[in-house]
């Protein structure tokens, strides 16, 4: 069974009385545990997929099952627990919190989505840190740490809670080229370490070639599947 | 519920300077409106306390019609000693009612041998209308204060009348007053005190003994104009005057008609108005402090969320429920109200504690020097402090719920 199946999916946004689609009728299948990237020039699709992948959003038609959940059955309330419970985001402006430390941020889904007990939450927290390499800045603040560190802070947090799928849009965007590509490493080691799947977009050709399995979108239709540079 | 707090004690901080703005409107709101509550209120009460205790009594009891004609003070409206025993008996049944003082009361010329001025006059038993009127004898600013108010043969008058017949105490006067039947008939007086005139009705009345109005009025019975009630607690005084009421319309005439009425002080004087005034501007300032809390918790909640709308898609879209994203944003509202309300409690306290010890005084009518001693019940402050902090919660409702109905996307797009 794969972790994530799409078949005839489309997403078809509304401007004004215009339909403008954003997914035209694509199918794939994510196996678990692998590292995938969604590539192609803004605007091909990549982040509404992603968005629908998250549970974010809902297809306009065909089916998407994540973790053998269709989600276009889930509302806004029971989408949030999905998430919370199976699905860790790592997002292209880091998107901490600016008010919590480092600590805070990664303790935040286990403190306010999942509601850990305190020491469990605790050994678990500072586990994700010393996984990331950020045990020594727990106590700093965003504004007080690097792009790089940010981001695998944001990596932390989006495993802390053990998910088994974890999304990132253009995670690499913000970061200079040798921190991106330390960022990605770091994501494949979690993946090895914790056997979580990595899905992650991207537009910068430097990069893509990091992934396992890259799906090439262009205007919202799926082009190429590869693995390992070999088209499937 | 602590993390929650925590967190938003943490954003409220991070806007320092709109915070502090905000709490500051909070604070001179409170303190505003418990100072207000505080002067007004003891001006209240000492001007409600002022009548009752030393002119009105806390209710009275007449003869029907008797308070529509109570300018002309008639005498045919005079309760006969049938009905003063009945209302007597309803007051003894009344575990709320203290004392009582019947009194005759009538109009009639006061005389100092060179000239002659119309009186007011209430006469008394002195021991029970001192009993019931306690703030009586404190009026008397000439005369013997010690003993009774006044022995038989024996007149108080009342300052203004003092001064303008330039009449002093130990002088002899004479009262003639007309009877009932139209007779007239006259008695001398020797002064025995001069009273400060106080606001309100009977405020400006000489005072005699009851056995020397009724001499001089000639009555053949005990008759009585009305019977002046103290209770023992002053805030039962509605249900108290209810129930008297409601015994004492059960005296009825022959005809089956009440021939009794029962008025609390607040029937009788115009103060009343001036009481309901007060308590009006006090409605009136709690409602501008609800405005206060209201817009300036929600402008500031307003901002928050606005500023923080990536962060709000953020949360949502890692699972946070919508109730909890709903549950942060009250939070700060209920942060703001708490803290503003308890550092305005306590600074209107140090306010009133200090007004309290400068002790400023101020004259009202013909009452000089009144000291201002500003006191607040911990009920009033209790329900002030509910108000703001409830209403800072219900000024957070709209943005948190806005919060937490964002849609994750669009609150993650947001520049």
């Amino acid at each position: 069974m794969s972790l994530v199946q799409a078949s005839n999916l489309t997403k078809t946004y509304r401007v004004g009385d215009i339909d403008v689609p954003a997914i035209k009728g694509i199918d794939f299948a994510i196996e678990a545990s692998s590292f995938v990237a969604f590539v192609g020039p803004s605007g091909s699709g990549k982040s509404t997929l992603l968005n629908m992948v998250g549970c974010l959003d809902h297809p306009s038609s065909g089916t998407l099952k994540v973790l053998d959940t269709d989600i276009a059955t889930l509302d806004r309330r029971a989408a949030a627990r999905f998430r919370g419970e199976h699905i860790g985001f790592v997002f292209q402006d880091f998107n901490l919190i600016p008010v919590l430390t480092v600590f805070e941020n990664v303790e935040y889904p286990l403190r306010m989505v999942q509601e850990w007990p305190a020491a469990k939450r605790r050994e678990q927290v500072l586990r994700m840190l010393d996984a990331v390499g950020m045990s020594d800045q727990a106590d700093k603040r965003p504004d007080q740490i690097s792009g790089g560190q940010k981001q695998r802070v944001a990596v932390a947090r989006a495993l802390v809670s053990q998910p088994k799928l974890v999304l990132a849009d253009e995670p690499t965007a913000n970061l200079d080229h040798d921190t991106a590509y330390r960022i990605l490493e770091l994501m494949k080691k979690m993946r090895d370490e914790f056997g979580t799947t990595f899905i992650f977009s991207t537009h910068d050709p430097k990069i893509m070639g990091e992934a396992e399995v890259t799906f090439t979108l262009e205007d919202g239709r799926l082009m190429t599947n590869s693995n390992g540079g070999r088209h499937v | 519920m602590f993390d929650i707090l925590g967190i938003a004690s943490r954003n409220l901080l991070r806007y320092r300077r709109r915070t502090t703005l905000t709490l500051l409107l909070i604070v001179i709101g409170m303190v505003a409106v418990l100072l207000f509550i505080a002067v007004a209120g003891s001006f209240r009460a000492m001007m409600v306390g002022q009548i009752t205790d030393s002119v009105l009594g806390h209710l009275q009891v007449h003869r029907k019609g008797y308070v529509a004609s109570i300018d002309n003070l008639p005498l045919n409206l005079n309760m006969k000693p049938q009905m003063v025993a009945k209302v007597e008996d309803a007051l003894q049944a009344n575990p709320a009612v203290e004392t009582w003082s019947p009194r005759v009361k009538f109009g009639g010329m006061f005389s100092n041998f060179a000239e002659t001025t119309s009186i007011r006059v209430n006469g008394i038993d002195p021991a029970r209308e001192a009993a019931t009127t306690p703030l009586l004898p404190g009026r008397m600013i000439e005369g013997d204060k010690s003993g009774a108010l006044v022995g038989r043969g024996q007149i108080v008058i009342p300052l203004l009348l003092a001064r303008g017949m330039k009449t002093k105490v130990g002088d002899t006067v004479v009262v003639v007053a007309t009877n009932r039947d139209g007779s007239v008939n006259g008695k001398t007086f020797v002064v025995r005190g001069i009273l400060e005139s106080v606001t309100g009705p009977g405020g400006r009345d000489g005072y005699v003994h009851i056995d020397d109005a009724r001499e001089l009025l000639r009555m053949n019975e005990a008759e009585v104009s009305e019977i002046a009630v103290r209770l023992k607690d002053f805030s039962r005084l509605d249900r108290t005057t209810g129930q008297i009421r409601a015994v004492l319309e059960g005296v009825t005439s022959k005809e089956g008609k009440p021939v009794l009425e029962t008025h609390s002080w607040a029937d009788l004087s115009p103060f009343a108005n001036l009481a309901r005034m007060i308590d009006l501007m006090t409605l009136f300032i709690k409602v501008v402090l609800v405005s206060i809390v209201l817009v300036s918790v929600m402008n500031v909640m307003i901002m928050a969320v606005f500023e923080r709308i990536r962060e709000i898609g953020t949360i949502a879209a890692i699972g946070t429920p919508p109730s909890r994203i709903l549950s942060l944003f009250l939070a700060e509202g209920l942060m703001l109200g708490l803290v503003g309300t308890v550092a305005g409690t306590l600074l209107s306290l140090v306010a009133i504690f200090g007004i309290n010890l400068w002790s400023p005084t101020f004259n009202f009518g013909q009452q000089q020097n009144l000291v201002m001693a500003p006191t607040i019940a911990g009920g009033d402050v209790l329900t002030i402090a509910a108000l703001v902090v409830i209403v800072a919660i219900v000024a957070s409702l709209q943005p948190a719920w806005k919060a937490s109905r964002m849609d994750p996307i669009t609150a993650l797009r947001h520049v």
